[in-house]
């Protein structure tokens, strides 16, 4: 093994150090409060009545004898929605929009997913509104369940909607389809491209539903009042997108919402969407309680956002002396029971690693009888890269090309221009596989195999976009010298320690004076979601320009104090100082400690939309075992390489690039929603529902290679998502390497690598 | 000349013209060119006096954070790109 490594050419005094977590004390001891944390005067619980069918017409609701048990207080279904009440007209063009987002909460008409919502119950505690909920009689005509985006788009398939149409950039399709959206992306002539190559590979691949598995359920808790204001707490990745979720489900202004983002017990993309939210509110406003609801596990599984399922085609051609000269995909992904999967971005993600003069995708967003698929780390990337680099490694065999050198003749590099169509800025694919290249692990040979078993190694690379997106920041400088920066972006990940690194940065003071905090949507301006891997990138700029801000405050009134002008005082590492008096000088918390005498508070803002986020990019080469009797992968190595800018804390980067990779090892070799003959998952748990474990794999080394962004003081660029793309292919080049057989099915189970080597083997 | 170049899926409607120069100051004149040269074109990026909202706008390889407000400069490429999806 070896030693984490941080490939790093400019040194900061805050940046790239790794202190201890601001909010590590309060999560350790267990004093930090997570949403069903929540107590409130009167309390109600909540319980949701789930549908036990994948597909089905609701003939009827009866909700009487629920109403009537002691100790409920409120019952509710899709007809206290807004949505039930109002017409096509009123709603206006967002109609088809708010109706899927309202249905999605509460289903009206039909069902489109077991364990869809279709009513809720509040009563005095959760054991009265579990017996409460099933009283409620809901009478169902079965409709069959379509489960796989191949069958969805059969002609004669069973329409899930009968008013979906796909979408093309505009254009609408006349007739019903169970494609939402389909996108088409084109450079070059891809005839003629192929005609160019020497060697085309084409293949088909699958990947399963998979679930994000963070560990705190979905939960919400709200008290709606007789003024109409709504107080609602929950665990989000954005208290601003629950807010106006919520305005646009409910029909009740923002102003009339306070949403108070509460820790964060995992997201990595799933906690976005609203789901207990709506619910708590609509039982609260009936009831005139606040009530709280919590997911249970199997209801987190089967009733919140997995990551899209996938079919896929690829094709890549490329001459014997390994230039690629056209790349082709099409790639449909499925979307749950309504519209919204990463189809698009999959393609805009797909061969984003390569410079290609050739190119045509298309995507689809298709609707299936599961549940509606949330964000996951980099969405629909994982699933693109597994196809692609698994192509790409069949055609550096074919050529007998090294993997890394094929990419490096191919990489994507600054001036390298997409094909949806922009040109990448400065960005670190090249040195992450010239890293890679020269790495040990690269450089050992795969061992020896030990006795019944097969090794073999594997190669991948990812990209994701990153993000900007709006951010706010209030820095205020304390009596004390300390210095408050309250921001609107959740910590999901050390986001706290990674802003107050770049404040104390800016600001010239140490990280132990910085107190970051998270506020609620009344106390801060909108902040988008923590996701996208934009935080520390985009709400560490807002803290960087309103420390930028409180810099020239203390200028301004240490000029004040000593009554010269302005421009006669400068801020020197934490000290204000007069230009041509040595004698006048004050550090900053001596300045702060005069702050309130002289003036009042030393506080800045900034609200922000940033540009210039720089791509992220990422390569992981990992060892494989394989065991020919039964079928087992076990990972022996992992390195994982990536660029990730400067990295403000290498300890959280580190982390976020070993969570991303034992995700993506866990999507290849283990997870996937296993549905049965009736659409109904059967692996609801997570002693069924299988993540690998600190037991299962080895320590995942990572090299971390810092290209620093152009668009960032400090060279940030975001880390969280590229990190899971990887993987999925990687693993499955592993296993091709170590068995000869290449596994174009996700999740590569014992089963499925047994069946393989049999089929290969002739027995 | 600002250069805006035209998703795949619109070509149809420029009869296969992938790419085209246009004299503007912002995103809401360039469309409002684009519609003079293709009539209906414009539908398909605007809806309600906004870029569509499964849509984005790259200028110079940044997305566009101003909507048809954004400034172009006469290097400025623009690219019609779907917004990232999936509910990240």
């Amino acid at each position: 093994m070896v030693a984490n490594i941080v490939l790093s050419e400019i040194e900061y005094t805050n940046v790239g150090k790794r202190p201890v977590r601001p909010d590590g004390v309060d999560k350790v001891t267990g004093r930090a409060q997570y949403g069903p944390d929540i107590t409130l005067r009167g309390l109600l619980h909540g319980k949701v009545l789930r549908s036990p069918y994948a597909h089905a017409r609701i003939k009827s609701i009866d909700t009487s004898q629920a109403e009537a048990y002691p100790g409920v207080r409120a019952v509710i279904t899709a007809q206290e929605l807004p949505f039930a009440s109002l017409t096509k007209e009123e709603l206006g063009t967002g109609y088809q929009a708010l109706k899927f987002a309202s249905n999605h909460i509460l289903a009206s008409g039909k069902v489109l997913f077991k364990g869809h919502a279709v009513a809720a119950v509040a009563a005095s505690n959760l054991h009265v509104a579990e017996e409460a909920a099933k009283l409620i009689k809901v009478e169902y005509e079965e409709l069959p369940a379509v489960m796989s985006v191949l069958e969805a788009m059969k002609d004669g398939a069973t329409l899930i909607h009968d008013d979906l149409f796909t979408s093309s950039l505009g254009e609408t399709a006349k007739t019903a389809s169970n494609v939402a959206a389909h996108s088409r992306f084109e450079i070059g002539d891809i005839q003629q491209g192929f005609a160019d190559a020497d060697a085309v590979v084409e293949h088909e691949f699958q990947t399963a539903s998979v679930h994000q598995g963070y560990i705190e359920p979905q939960n919400g808790t709200a008290f709606w009042n007789t003024d109409g204001q709504l107080d609602v707490w929950c665990s989000t990745q954005g208290a601003f997108t629950v807010r106006s979720s919520l305005a646009d489900v409910l029909r009740h202004p923002v102003s009339k919402i306070k949403v108070t983002p509460m820790e964060m017990g995992g997201g990595f993309g799933g906690k976005i969407a609203i789901y207990n939210e709506p619910l708590a509110a609509l039982l609260s406003k009936k009831s005139g309680h606040p009530v709280k609801v919590v997911m249970s596990r199997v209801e987190v599984f089967e009733s919140s956002g997995p990551a899209a399922g996938s079919w896929m085609k690829v094709k890549i051609g490329a001459t014997k002396d390994g230039k690629i000269t056209a790349c082709q995909a099409e790639l449909a992904l499925d979307a749950g029971g309504f519209p919204g999967s990463p189809a698009a971005s999959a393609a805009m993600c797909a061969f984003a690693c390569y410079d290609y003069p050739n190119g045509l995708i298309d995507s689809y967003d298709v609707v299936v009888n599961k549940p509606k698929t949330s964000a996951y780390r980099a969405p629909g990337s994982p699933q693109a890269a597994f196809a692609v680099e698994s192509v790409v490694d069949e055609l550096c065999e074919e050529l007998g090309i090294d993997p890394i050198e094929f990419r490096l003749r191919n990489a994507s590099k600054e001036g390298t221009r997409r094909i949806e169509g922009p040109v990448y800025r400065r960005i670190g694919l090249v040195e992450c596989l010239e890293a890679a290249r020269s790495h040990d692990h690269y450089q050992t040979p795969v061992n020896a195999q030990p006795s019944g078993k097969l090794r073999g190694r594997g190669v991948a690379s990812g990209f994701w976009f990153n993000r900007g997106f709006v951010s706010s920041c209030n820095v205020t400088v304390n009596p004390d010298g300390t210095v408050g920066v309250v921001t609107g972006s959740v910590d999901l990940c050390g986001t706290r320690a990674s802003i107050a690194q770049q404040t104390a940065e800016v600001l010239g003071i140490a990280y132990e004076d910085i107190k970051p905090s998270v506020a609620d949507t009344d106390s801060i301006g909108y902040t988008f979601i923590t996701g996208g891997s934009r935080t520390t990138f985009a709400t560490g700029l807002a803290a960087i320009n309103a420390s930028q801000d409180i810099k020239q405050r203390m200028v301004e009134r240490a000029a004040a104090i000593w009554e010269s002008p302005v421009e006669d005082v400068e801020y020197v590492d934490g000290v204000i100082q007069h230009k041509s008096d040595s004698e006048l000088s004050l550090t900053f918390k001596e300045l702060a400690q005069r702050s309130l005498t002289t003036g009042g508070s030393i506080t800045a803002q900034c609200n922000i939309d940033p540009s210039g986020e720089g791509n992220s990019f990422a390569f992981h080469v990992v060892d494989v075992e394989v065991d020919q009797e039964t079928g087992k992968v076990d990972v022996v190595r992992y390195t994982a390489l990536q660029d990730c800018g400067k990295a403000v804390h290498p300890s959280y980067v580190e982390g976020q690039m070993q969570g991303g990779a034992v995700q993506g090892i866990g999507w290849a070799l283990n997870e996937e929603y296993f549905f049965n003959d009736q659409g109904q998952m059967s692996n609801s748990s997570f002693l069924d529902y299988r993540m690998p474990i600190s037991l299962d794999l080895p320590m995942i080394d990572t090299v971390i290679v810092e290209v620093a962004n152009p668009g960032h003081p400090y060279g940030v660029r975001g880390v969280g998502e590229s990190p899971i793309v990887p993987p999925l292919a990687a693993i499955a080049n592993a296993v091709y390497q170590a068995t000869g057989v290449r596994m174009q099915s996700l999740p590569i189970t014992p089963g499925k690598v047994l069946e393989a080597l049999w089929d290969k083997n002739g027995s | 000349m600002v250069k805006v170049f035209i998703p795949t899926m619109l070509q149809p409607l420029t009869g296969g013209v992938k790419q085209l120069d246009y004299d503007a100051a912002n995103l809401r004149q360039v469309i409002e060119q684009l519609e003079q040269s293709f009539p209906g074109i414009k539908e398909k990026l605007v809806e309600d006096d906004r870029i569509r909202p499964n849509l984005a706008v790259a200028v110079d390889g940044e997305v566009a954070r101003m909507g048809l407000l954004e400034k172009v400069t006469e290097t400025s490429e623009v690219h019609f790109v779907p917004a990232i999806g999936g509910g990240f």
